[in-house]
């Protein structure tokens, strides 16, 4: 999670924000979809209809240093607003307007009264399912690890 | 200078066509599909996201489907694209040393805290033709069942592994990476899409030219300095290859906005010392980050990045490399391809008046050898540009 937060604002609230948004623009769409019937049960507006642009992606110099801008990247940003006057929203990387639409959704309802219900069934399984994936990709990364060692020359006569 | 000229539609429309028609390749082979291009040519496809100046693997895809191949003329696709979309934001620096790495090496430590992973890489293959891959089949997947303890004891959320560099600037022995006060209030750094590049040029706006820079210039250059063109004596501290998650600073919300995660290549390269009567000795650094798996550009990068500061480090910039003007304004190849492709349209009344110099200059030549009579220089070669132009125009 990253730490650089406005501390005007209570910051165990937008760390639980920044937390299931996190879950949102990191999940498969595919886990998401079969979602969406539930999502839009109750009315909607898109206050901001899905649109497609860019985000100017920066880098450090050495890593750590100062700011540098490396390229842009596609992010597909949406605004809605439910009944409850929760607004919702969302900014994913790529091109996706309806993970972007579905993930503004999940963000207005889980400001809205069934926080608890939305954050247990979509947030939870969209985690597990992410941990899983990643936990598969790390395992076979790691599978690569390697320990060299090095020859000493001249040293032929070791027993 | 070219003119403008008309006509022609009927054979552009068809030379269209004939590409479109060529591209698809005989027809009993299957179509190639954007998404195999995407998920079985990701190199190709990371080339162009960098050079392109725009994360999408789907649409570089598109690009190269499109271009039929020529990498540089999907780069030109894709920053076309480009042009045509609003930039939201911009995102917070990203945070490497949170990568979940997919690979990472050093060629400076052999032991190093968090592990060396070669991850999948060409490196010790043995760059024979495989001839099984003419037949379909299947791939199996890395012996991945029985991870080492250290690897299985680290989940994707706590894997942070630090660079190798910090082991060395705890002992002071490499140099700063001039890291910012506090990242979240300083000025977002200068950006060369939206303002001309002037020299000399700040390191921020040389990386940035870099990173869209053609990887086979950039290698090349990198080469020369290796070769003894601006010497620097290069290691490669650490190469890592991995997702890296992007946060936005959005105007609407108060606070970073996570919008995903995106793959990218990083090279930090460790370079021979400075120092002097006022400093102890200390390497000096490049470095490289690239879209996707792009180790090559990445090291290429951080190659021409240590040398183009041969100023801050009072050398002489004498080598082609160590130019930031020359290398800078050379590097882009969608520019660099367009100006030489410009040369295929019409120059018809440049090239006329130097056919008419040749003439006269000719015509002054042979009469310089010849003794004699002089005929009437003027008229004759007025006669002759008039024929010209006519077979020009028939």
């Amino acid at each position: 999670m990253d730490t650089n937060q406005d501390p005007t604002l209570a910051s165990s609230d937008i760390q639980a924000r920044q937390q299931w948004m996190y879950t949102l623009s990191h999940a498969d769409i595919a886990d998401l979809l079969p979602f969406e019937t539930r999502l839009k049960a109750e009315p909607y507006q898109l206050i901001r209809p899905p649109e497609i642009g860019m985000a100017m992606v920066r880098g450090r110099m050495g890593a750590t240093g100062e700011a540098f801008n490396l390229g842009e990247m596609t992010v597909t940003r949406c605004v809605v607003q439910t009944d409850e006057a929760c607004i919702g929203y969302s900014y994913i990387a790529g091109r996706d307007k309806k993970h972007a639409e579905l993930a503004a959704l999940v963000d207005a309802h889980l400001q809205g009264t069934r926080h608890r219900s939305w954050l247990c069934q979509v947030i939870a399984l969209l985690d597990a399912r992410r941990l899983s994936r990643q936990a598969g990709e790390a395992r076979r990364h790691d599978s690569t690890r390697v320990d060299f060692f090095t020859l000493v020359r001249g040293e032929n006569d070791v027993a | 200078m070219y003119v403008a000229v008309k006509g022609g539609e009927r054979a552009i429309e068809n030379a269209h066509r004939l590409l479109a028609h060529k591209r698809r390749g005989n027809p009993e082979t299957p179509e190639l599909a954007v998404s195999q291009i995407r998920e079985q040519m990701f190199l190709a496809v990371a080339r162009v996201m960098s050079e392109g100046a725009l994360h999408d693997p789907g649409l570089a895809a598109l690009a190269l489907k499109q271009a039929a191949g020529d990498l540089v003329e999907a780069i030109f696709l894709l920053r076309a694209y480009r042009a045509t979309l609003p930039r939201f934001c911009g995102s917070r620096p990203l945070d490497t040393g949170k990568m979940r790495i997919a690979r990472r090496i050093s060629a400076s430590y052999k032991d190093l805290p968090g592990g060396q992973r070669l991850g999948a890489t060409f490196d010790y293959t043995h760059r024979l033709l495989d001839f099984a891959l003419l037949a379909e089949g299947e791939y199996p997947a890395p012996e991945a069942d029985t991870p080492s303890p250290a690897a299985s004891a680290l989940a994707p959320e706590e894997s942070a592994v630090p660079h190798v560099m910090h082991l060395l600037a705890r002992e002071g022995l490499v140099t700063e990476a001039n890291p910012s006060d506090d990242a979240s209030v300083s000025a977002p750094p200068p950006d060369i899409t939206r303002e001309p590049v002037s020299f000399p040029a700040a390191r921020a706006k040389r990386l940035q030219i870099l990173a869209r820079g053609d990887e086979g210039f950039l290698l090349a250059l990198g080469y020369s300095t290796q070769r003894g063109y601006g010497r620097n004596h290069p290691f490669a501290g650490e190469i890592r290859i991995g997702h890296v998650d992007v946060w936005l600073e959005t105007e609407e919300l108060p606070f970073p906005v996570p919008a995903g995660d995106i793959e990218v290549s990083e090279c930090e390269m460790l370079n021979q010392f400075v120092g002097g009567r006022d400093k102890p000795p200390q390497f000096t650094r490049g470095y490289g980050l690239a879209f996707g798996q792009a180790e090559r550009k990445a090291m290429a990068m951080a190659l021409v990045d240590r040398a183009l500061r041969a100023g801050e480090y009072g050398e002489e910039a004498d080598a082609p490399a160590q130019q930031a003007e020359f290398v800078l304004a050379h590097c882009d190849n969608v520019e660099a391809a367009g100006f030489v492709s410009h040369l295929k349209l019409p120059h018809y009344v440049d090239f006329q008046s130097e056919l008419d110099l040749i003439r006269t200059l000719r015509r002054e030549y042979l009469d310089a050898q010849t003794p004699g009579p002089q005929p009437a220089r003027a008229d004759a070669a007025h006669g002759e540009a008039h024929d010209t132009l006519e077979e020009i125009h028939s």
